[in-house]
């Protein structure tokens, strides 16, 4: 090969064939990542950890699971008792799916935070919020795979919220399930959507999400671009590689996670009825609906906001419109100024209500309805939609403080 | 930021605050579960077999598994485990699932419903549920049939199984005033009229074990799972220690 330098033995015979060096130090030893990321910056990489988790437990999964109606409960039961280290694999997957939650939940706030969404990272966060809405349909349709009583109604109540959709919505809840209730071939399908069509919309996504961010760079806490100042060979002056410094710094973040999850897998896999509900210990039965039905607290945020306003449709529509403004901040927010390090204090405020309103509206949707409960919603819901209204509103004329030009 | 904090934590207390509140049932006594003590446990499967396991099944465990577990042998658990026989008449086999002879069928007749299985009823109904549920029948005519209520599960169709053991009570009741002002009759404790063959600590005693039986009946790897998470966890926090200092050698030049 005429190919220059390095190009030689084993490696040289592969990079003339496949960019494996290339890729190499395009992503990682030649990645410059702004050199002062903080606590926030673990979950990007805490994500793709509990993604290979979640893949690798549920390849094992698959090998013992039935998805079947009469067989599927029994068969969860036969994988925490008869197969080897079964009890592992399950609690493994069924930790890491609201683990995976809790990451992504704080690596979007860290987003919000440092303004990660700002010109010119509009297309990272796009994709990071079509993963986040990939994982929630895939979270849904593996809950109701274990076949217990909370997957069954769960299900049932979610599903019929299409039915409030005008002139379509009994059509369509009925060609979702495959039935007239949830069964064995809503079970089916859900299966196929939780091992094969949404794993793979989801890694396509994760793989445009970190092209998109290699193609800018990472924004960091003070939400300047590295990228303004290079020296004589084009490297910018407050970047590092991110191999190795980022890949032996976030393996200290990848031992603390798994000593947390760890916990959590040995020691309380149910989480107090959180992470594992107490009623999906009973076989899903279709004539026998639960005292309570909440769905699992990943999505209770959502399901509060629905449960506030009430008239159905509107409520529908209230909480997909909860996501889609999330869709929209990088051109809600109108401010020049990324990081909330610089940016004026009613921002600052505006982010408290955000979070107060985000957790009081997660903590209301897995408890039962009452008068106080549904006011104090309703608030909550206030709070939140009041972020973005709030934040369009102040970030036109933002009294924010001096940026400085370089990390310190 | 710490400021903001603070006030987004006391925005948060009145909706911490509404957890507590709870029913009106009795009794409502709390229990703890020793994992490691195995002779509770054989106690408790003794009564199981005996008692429950007439209506009951328990079909996602195995005899032996539980043999194994508890360190009771395949002669013992045969001797003293295996009540049930197949269709044939022949005694189940110690590597069996545990299902109960009674065929649904028979039970729908005799109960109306089919006893619910059991392997799993202490992680969905929680261990002091059920600790208080064997406590709480009593006497009550009103009810054709059973003669039996219970204070924790109100009109329950199980019969009292375990009465010859505790004997017959009666509650005493009293009037409490709810939060809206409505007056309910409540059982604050019982009375035995016709003891059972035991002390109500015995009694006390044998359904704790009962019940400890079922918490390792539900989850029968929870040992080996608290035993290798401790493992796991220590590895961690050494491997915490290596991954620290590997990382501070390499910052050391990063300013």
């Amino acid at each position: 090969m005429t190919e220059k330098n390095s190009s030689n033995g084993l490696m040289g015979w592969i990079d003339a064939r496949f960019p494996a060096t290339k890729m190499w130090e395009e992503h990682l030893s030649k990645y410059y990542a702004p050199k002062n990321f903080n606590f926030w910056y673990f979950f990007g990489s805490l994500a793709l950890l509990i993604l290979v988790i979640q893949i690798v437990t549920g390849i094992f999964l698959t090998m013992h699971y039935k998805p079947d109606g009469d067989l599927a409960f029994t068969s969860v039961e036969y994988i925490m008792r008869d197969v080897d280290w079964g009890w592992l694999i399950r609690y493994l997957h069924s930790t890491g799916a609201s683990a995976f939650f809790i990451v992504v939940y704080l690596h979007m706030f860290r987003g919000v935070m440092y303004g990660s969404y700002q010109k010119p990272r509009e297309l990272i966060w796009l994709f990071g919020m079509f993963i986040f809405l990939a994982l929630m349909a895939e979270a849904f349709m593996g809950y109701l795979l274990p076949w217990g009583q909370m997957s069954y109604w769960g299900a049932q109540v979610i599903i019929s919220l299409f039915g409030a959709i005008p002139v379509i919505g009994d059509e369509l809840t009925l060609w979702i399930r495959g039935d007239f209730v949830i069964s064995d071939a809503t079970l089916n399908r859900f299966f196929a959507l939780h091992v094969i069509a949404v794993p793979l919309v989801l890694l396509l996504l994760v793989v445009m999400h970190i092209l998109a961010l290699h193609e800018v760079g990472s924004n960091n806490p003070e939400g300047i671009e590295i990228k303004k100042f290079k020296d004589e060979n084009g490297i910018p002056l407050d970047g590092i590689p991110f191999h190795p410094y980022y890949s032996v710094k976030d393996m200290v973040g990848v031992v603390v996670f798994l000593i947390l999850f760890s916990v959590v897998v040995f020691f309380m896999p149910e989480m107090g009825g959180y992470f594992l509900e107490h009623a999906n210990f009973v076989p899903a039965n279709q004539f026998k609906t639960p005292e309570h039905i909440a769905p699992v607290w990943y999505f209770t945020p959502f399901y509060a906001i629905l449960r506030a306003i009430p008239d159905k449709l509107l409520g529908v529509i209230a909480m997909f419109g909860s996501i889609v403004m999330l869709f929209l901040l990088p051109w809600i927010d109108r401010g020049k100024v990324k990081s909330i390090r610089y940016r004026s204090t009613s921002f600052k405020w505006l982010l408290a209500m955000l979070v107060v309103s985000f957790v009081g509206l997660g903590y209301l949707g897995a408890l039962p309805l009452s008068d106080t409960r549904t006011f104090f919603a309703r608030v909550y819901s206030i709070g939140y939609f009041g972020f973005f209204i709030g934040l369009w509103w102040i970030s036109k004329n933002e009294n924010t403080k001096p940026v400085p030009e370089r990390i310190q | 930021m710490v400021k903001a904090l603070f006030i987004v934590a006391g925005l948060l207390l009145p909706v911490l605050g509404w957890a507590a509140a709870d029913d009106n049932t009795y009794p409502n006594d709390e229990i703890s579960i020793d994992w490691d003590d195995k002779v509770a446990m054989q106690r408790g499967a003794r009564t199981f077999v005996n008692y429950c396991m007439s209506c009951h099944s328990a079909a996602y465990s195995r005899f032996n598994r539980v043999g194994k577990d508890l360190g009771i042998s395949d002669e013992m658990v045969r001797e003293n485990l295996i009540f049930t026989t197949d269709y044939n008449g022949h005694k189940t086999k110690v590597g069996e699932l545990m299902k109960t002879t009674m065929t649904d069928e028979y039970a729908e007749q005799a109960f109306g419903t089919v006893p619910p299985d059991l392997s799993l009823i202490a992680r969905s109904r929680g261990v002091n549920w059920i600790y208080n549920y064997l406590r709480g029948f009593y006497v009550d005519e009103s009810r054709d049939g059973l003669g039996m209520n219970n204070g924790v599960f109100e009109d329950v169709g199980m019969p009292h199984v375990l009465v010859e053991l505790q004997g017959y009570q009666v509650p005493k009741m009293k009037t409490r005033t709810d939060s809206n002002g409505k007056e309910h009759e409540v059982i604050v404790g019982f009375e035995i009229i016709k003891p059972g063959t035991m002390t109500k600590s015995e009694y006390d005693q044998t359904v704790h074990d009962l019940v400890a039986f079922l918490d390792y009946l539900a989850e029968p790897y929870k040992q080996t799972r608290r035993n290798v998470g401790t493992g796991v966890i220590i590895f961690l926090f050494v491997f915490l220690i290596l991954t620290y200092l590997l990382k501070k050698e390499y910052w050391k030049d990063i300013h």
